[in-house]
């Protein structure tokens, strides 16, 4: 972390950046919060741990209008979906010195809660020179710990891999998490009948409260103005007046960011109804995969994706009723 | 004093539920949350804090006000009931129930809101002590007492056992009505308790908050700090924090095209929204710097202003824990006092 403010402080100084797009330091010991420092001193604030898990990329759409260069760290799984904004003209890599972070994985306080840890005052072994295995707690309730993986966010456990796809500047070391196959859950779900598939994201998204934060957060949910906040449209982005408006919404979405959705995994972390939303998602990628040979949006800011280029071998619309 | 055994809990909602609904804390797919109790439904009283605050139960995110029907040039309009049956809600925490008395200022006040009216009347709330404080709560700092909640009855649930005190006419004619299932106790396990969770708060890292500064004449200076345009920075603009809140109220009035007709509705509104307060002229926030400092100035400076000075945050702790960008109201606090904030 160190070495990230020292870096910081030295473009800052010497003027090859304007600003830096870090996590400041929160007042629990998981609430980081990103945050844009423009002074050597902002940046004693600064940190880098393992609840850093929120994506910076999109807040490069509006940074990318300022005046002068923005440092930005971005973490391995970050870096796809800057490339994607790229490719989607939303941010200007002149304007990005991007510092190409490393990480252990990411963290979730509800994963720490799922466990049964409440009233967390102090953790260790959530810094990055940690390197650890396992996690301490002190709570109001005593030492608790838990092995490091089990707080892990879901995406850690089908991680991309250690490889920033665009950088700068790289600091800090990276870990391989995964665990996990990436499509396991969508697998899971495929193999279940029509009745089954539609009972589960009735659950599911029958927990929604369309607060947005899953859209929001999203880097492929770009649109300066959203359909769903249209004053003109009968689907309200604020009543859940029935899982139809649920629904749709989810299914809009899904379709929307579909080819674009680098699998950042942001709008499951900040789902504040702990809904799955990665595997909507992850079922069209999957798909996409498949009919279309493998894809991963974000690799690079320039190959056409799949689903905005047109070719003879792409796939027949019969593809519908004969899968 | 009376009490319950947990395992009877069951047979304490089958029987209450004879004669009227319950909302309870249930959990839906591992999260929980308010909602209408039914046989098999999977109560959780141990969950310190539901997703959604239980302001649904009076204050629902949508409802339907009237509905037109059109039929050739004939309009006819069909104004939604009001609610008229007995509810109970059950197992609402301290701060959530002041939440309510929050609502109440805004709604029972001249013009009463009669949808809302008419859910209070029906409504008897049966509070429940925080066994197990959390470290994102800060009820303390607005006085409210987690250990002793005030509402129409209070409960306690210690050591396996619910204890159980009516505190209003509606408590005990719920009391009588479940009466069968009581056994008479005395109160040395809750004083116990209450002791027990009271010397917790004291260690809260919140507990000491200090609202200094912050009241209903601060608004000019508050309004116009530099500060709010560090802060707002990382947020999102998603509302999360403000359909969490027990105390958040605003709300929209829209109209649904059915095809033969309108469904005037409303439902909750977020300032956080870019078409908040939206009117013909256009909006009269025009940034997302603006929209932020509206949520804290309404929690801490407004709502102050025109209520008796009562603050309309009740340091439940929900937006500390469910914001995506880590902002919420005790580091607004906390941001204006570090920085000198022009207090
Ligand atoms: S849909 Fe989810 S996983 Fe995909 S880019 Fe958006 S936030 Fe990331
Ligand atoms: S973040 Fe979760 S609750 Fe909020 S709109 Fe998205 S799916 Fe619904
Ligand atoms: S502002 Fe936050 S802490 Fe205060 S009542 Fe609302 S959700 Fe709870
Ligand atoms: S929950 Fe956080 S990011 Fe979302 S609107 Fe509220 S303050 Fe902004």
């Amino acid at each position: 972390m160190q070495e990230l403010i020292n870096r910081a402080k030295e473009l800052l100084a010497n003027g090859t950046v304007a600003r830096v797009l870090g996590w400041k330091a929160g007042d629990l010991p998981y609430n980081p919060e990103p945050a844009f420092f423009t002074t050597a001193e902002e940046l004693e604030n600064f940190v880098y741990n393992g609840f850093c898990g929120a994506n910076l990329s999109k807040y490069m759409i509006a940074a990318s209008k300022l005046e002068g260069k923005t440092m930005v760290c971005l973490k391995p799984c970050d870096s796809y979906s800057f490339n994607q904004l790229i490719k989607e003209h939303r941010v200007d890599r002149e304007k990005a010195y991007i510092v190409g972070v490393g990480c252990m994985g990411k963290l979730s306080i509800e994963k720490v809660k799922e466990l049964g840890i409440k009233g967390v005052t102090a953790v260790s072994g959530a810094e990055m020179a940690d390197g650890a295995e396992t996690l301490t707690f002190q709570t109001l309730y005593g030492e608790k710990s838990c092995a490091y993986s089990d707080a892990m966010l879901e995406r850690c456990h089908v991680c991309k891999g250690k490889e920033h796809v665009i950088y700068d500047e790289l600091i800090g070391e990276s870990k391989d998490t995964k665990d996990a196959e990436r499509f396991a859950e969508v697998e899971k779900i495929e193999a279940m009948s029509p009745a089954e598939k539609f009972a589960f994201f009735q659950k599911e998204l029958s927990k929604c409260i369309r607060c947005n934060a899953c859209r929001n957060v999203c880097p492929a949910c770009s649109c300066r103005k959203c359909v769903f906040d249209s004053t003109k449209f009968d689907s309200d982005q604020k009543a859940n007046v029935d899982s139809f408006e649920e629904k749709m919404f989810h299914v809009i979405r899904a379709f929307h960011v579909a080819g674009r959705c680098t699998d950042c995994g942001e709008c499951s972390r900040v789902c504040p109804q702990g809904i799955p939303l990665h595997l909507f998602n992850r079922k069209f990628i999957k798909d996409i995969n498949e009919l279309y040979g493998d894809f991963q949006a974000g690799a690079d800011a320039e190959t056409k994706g799949p689903l905005t280029n047109f070719t003879f071998d792409d796939a027949e619309p019969s593809i519908v009723t004969n899968r | 004093m009376y009490k319950i055994a947990k395992e009877n809990l069951t047979a304490l909602f089958q029987l209450m539920a004879a004669e009227r609904d319950i909302y309870a804390p249930v959990n839906n797919g591992g999260q929980v949350n308010f909602e209408a109790w039914a046989e098999g439904a999977e109560v959780d009283l141990d969950t310190l804090k539901s997703v959604k605050s239980p302001k649904d139960a009076f204050f629902p995110q949508s409802e339907n006000l009237y509905t037109c029907y059109r039929d050739g040039k004939k309009i006819t309009i069909q104004p939604e009931e009001l609610r008229h049956e007995d509810f109970v809600v059950f197992g609402m925490k301290a701060c959530d129930v002041k939440g309510v008395e929050v609502l109440d200022k805004v709604f029972l006040s001249e013009p009463v809101d009669t949808f809302y009216a008419a859910r209070r009347a029906h409504g008897t709330i049966v509070a429940l002590a925080c066994h197990e404080p959390e470290e994102t709560c800060f009820c303390k700092v607005f006085g409210i007492d987690c250990a002793e909640p005030v509402a129409d009855v209070a409960t306690w649930m210690v050591e396996g056992e619910l204890y159980w005190k009516a505190l209003t006419e509606k408590g005990e004619a719920l009391t009588k009505a479940v009466a069968s299932l009581l056994t008479e106790t005395d109160d040395a396990k809750v004083e116990a308790e209450k002791t027990a969770i009271r010397a917790i708060v004291e260690k809260l890292p919140y507990s000491n908050l200090s609202l200094e500064g912050w009241n209903g004449d601060a608004l000019t200076e508050k309004f116009e700090s530099p500060i709010w345009e560090d802060l707002y920075k990382p947020c999102l603009a998603c509302g999360t924090c403000t359909f969490v809140c027990p105390t958040c109220q605003c709300y929209d009035i829209k109209d649904y095209d059915t095809g033969h007709g309108v469904q005037r509705y409303r439902c909750w509104d977020s300032c956080m929204y870019s078409d908040f307060t939206m009117m013909a002229h256009g909006n009269n926030r025009t940034s997302q710097m603006q929209r932020f400092r509206q949520r804290f100035m309404h929690k801490l400076v407004y709502f102050p202003a025109n209520n008796d000075s009562m603050y309309s945050c009740v340091g439940c702790g929900r937006c500390v824990e469910k914001c995506p960008a880590s902002l919420n109201i005790v580091k607004v606090i906390k941001a204006f006092e570090n920085q000198g904030g022009d207090r």
